[in-house]
């Protein structure tokens, strides 16, 4: 029993969807049989082909995703058992190979999971450089393009394209192997996933709506990576913190920009635009986080988690005046001891600076003055103005917002600096 | 990505007397976890019949209330299910594999509508 194609292109549709859906665990499934994520992907695509030629024929079938799924399960068995220079390759990279075929059968949903995880720790593998580990994980998980991740990421589609290339023969040359690492190598390598997945979004986040809709669009393919983690490894405290942390960051999207695409601060923001579905699903994740991290770490709340818990302060919070500033303070002084960074420094000035005023946390910032990390890095002055100009040393405020206003990308951000600039005229 | 909501409308008149069997709860519960394992569900549930339902009703400056049954709509809202995809075809892909699970005997439309943002 199949369903009547109303018409090719409707067909059409259907198979790209269910392709886009499916292919993370396609190409999962088949890297296991096959041990090459290049063969993999391109298995996975013969499938694709398969089904373009023949759901509109036959229509689509019952099950449309198994149906890929063992396509191109065939086809990988047929590869094997067919090019004998390709085992013979495999044999003198010292890979064994199995000699009969094994069977193609619906897979567990564990074994799916396991697979996906594989795969997972594979993409994001510490021998490849972050920007190749981002690339080939929206690639492979997060089911973009490559032209979408060009554009994303504003560089041109044949440097992705060969990133990509490159990430595949690293993998291959290198002999990564295709599993979930345990044992001590294991925290390590989450951490490297992790920073994977934080990375796509602050790329996201970082752009505003005035950016092309693809560049916001990163903090949602990150977000569902960490839900899609979050359901692999649910025994993993950091893994729930993450999600929680970017749903929380999330649920603030709508309020971030302004009528006409201007940046909307913080403490600017009306906060009956924050998603309160996004802000209790964070809760929950992070309710989680701790009930994982109290069965398995015995070191405390570990850096997302932190962080995830000054997002929830925020959220917690009706006002920005009425927020817990003396709690954040405090958790990002354990954040700064446990992951010291100019930023985290930055951030906790922020917190000082309204849990005690702008004098102390100017002497966090002007610590950070000779930071080289952050010379280019515009939030800093920015931050400084607004400490100098709390403090009414307006001259000098005014210098920093105009430094700010030079160092920023963003041209939006560039004319908001301008106009505090022009608050402390003299 | 856009969120959709997907309204769930049942014919109240082919659900059996005992219920959702138990293969179709079963059915049902494997999707909604694979649909949240692909970072998909935001949320959903089922719910209970309008017999113990109520309409308020606003018209011409006055309210009315009206106890369920609803006998006079062929299908009422059964449930909802809240979706995050890449697009439209995603969200229905997702939808059509839900309706799936229901044995034949159930009649079952599903409207899917885009939560509108900001």
């Amino acid at each position: 029993m199949t369903q009547q194609p109303t018409s090719d292109t409707a067909t059409e549709q259907t198979v790209e969807t269910v392709f886009r859906l499916e292919s993370p665990r396609i190409i999962a499934a088949v890297t296991r049989t096959v041990r090459d994520i290049g063969i993999a992907e391109e298995l996975a695509q013969d499938a694709l082909v398969a089904a373009l030629e023949q759901w509109p024929r036959d229509g689509v079938p019952d099950n449309p995703g198994a149906w890929l799924m063992a396509t191109a399960k065939h086809r990988a068995i047929d590869l094997i058992r067919r090019r004998e220079t390709y085992a013979r390759k495999l044999a003198e990279i010292g890979r064994t190979l199995e000699t009969t075929a094994p069977p193609v059968e619906p897979s567990a949903p564990d074994d799916i999971d396991d697979d996906l995880l594989r795969l997972v720790f594979t993409a994001c593998h510490p021998v490849l450089s972050a920007e190749a580990r981002i690339a080939l994980t929206l690639r492979l998980l997060g089911g973009l393009t490559t032209p979408e991740i060009a554009r994303a990421f504003l560089v041109p589609e044949a440097t992705i394209a060969q990133r990509i290339v490159r990430a595949k023969r690293t993998l291959a040359t290198k002999n990564v192997a295709f599993e979930v690492p345990y044992g001590p190598q294991r925290e390590a390598r989450l951490g490297s996933v992790l920073e994977v997945i934080y990375l796509i979004f602050n790329e996201g986040y970082a752009a505003t709506a005035g950016d092309d809709w693809l560049r916001p669009a990163l903090c949602e393919d990150a977000l569902r990576l960490a839900r899609v983690l979050s359901g692999l490894m649910p025994k993993e405290p950091e893994v729930h913190a993450l999600t929680a942390l970017l749903e929380l960051q999330a649920s603030r999207s709508a309020a971030r920009t302004g009528p006409s695409g201007e940046p909307v601060l913080l403490k600017d923001q009306n906060r009956s635009r924050w998603n309160r579905m996004l802000i209790a699903r964070g809760f929950t994740a992070l309710a989680r986080a701790e009930a994982a991290g109290a069965t398995t770490t015995t070191s405390g709340p570990g850096p997302y988690a932190l962080q995830a818990t000054i997002a929830a302060c925020h959220a917690h919070a009706h006002s920005y005046d009425a927020t817990d500033w003396p709690r954040i303070a405090a958790l990002y002084t354990a954040l700064a001891a446990r992951s010291p960074s100019p930023v985290v420094e930055l951030n906790r000035a922020v917190a000082v600076s309204m849990s005690d005023g702008p004098a102390p946390a100017l002497r966090i910032i002007d610590a950070l003055a000779t930071e080289p990390s952050l010379r280019d890095y515009h939030l800093l002055p920015s931050v400084r103005a607004d400490l100098l100009q709390r403090l009414g040393r307006t001259k000098e405020a005014r210098t920093e917002f105009l430094r700010a206003a030079e160092l920023t990308q963003n041209e939006r951000e560039r004319h908001l600096l301008r106009m505090r600039a022009k608050e402390c005229a003299p | 990505m856009p969120r959709y909501l997907s309204l769930v409308q049942i014919d109240e008149a082919t659900v059996p007397a005992e219920g959702p069997s138990p293969e179709l709860m079963q059915r049902m519960g494997e999707l909604i976890e694979e649909i949240t394992k692909a970072g998909v569900m935001l949320d959903t549930a089922g719910l209970t019949p309008t017999a113990q339902g109520t309409r308020v009703h606003w018209q011409d400056g006055n309210i009315s209330v009206t106890d369920g049954p609803f006998t006079e709509s062929k299908e009422v809202v059964g449930g909802y299910a809240i979706m995050q995809c890449k697009d439209k075809a995603e969200a229905l892909e997702w939808t059509k594999r839900f309706l799936k699970v229901h044995e034949e005997h159930w009649t079952v439309t599903c409207e899917v509508r885009e939560i509108a943002e900001g």
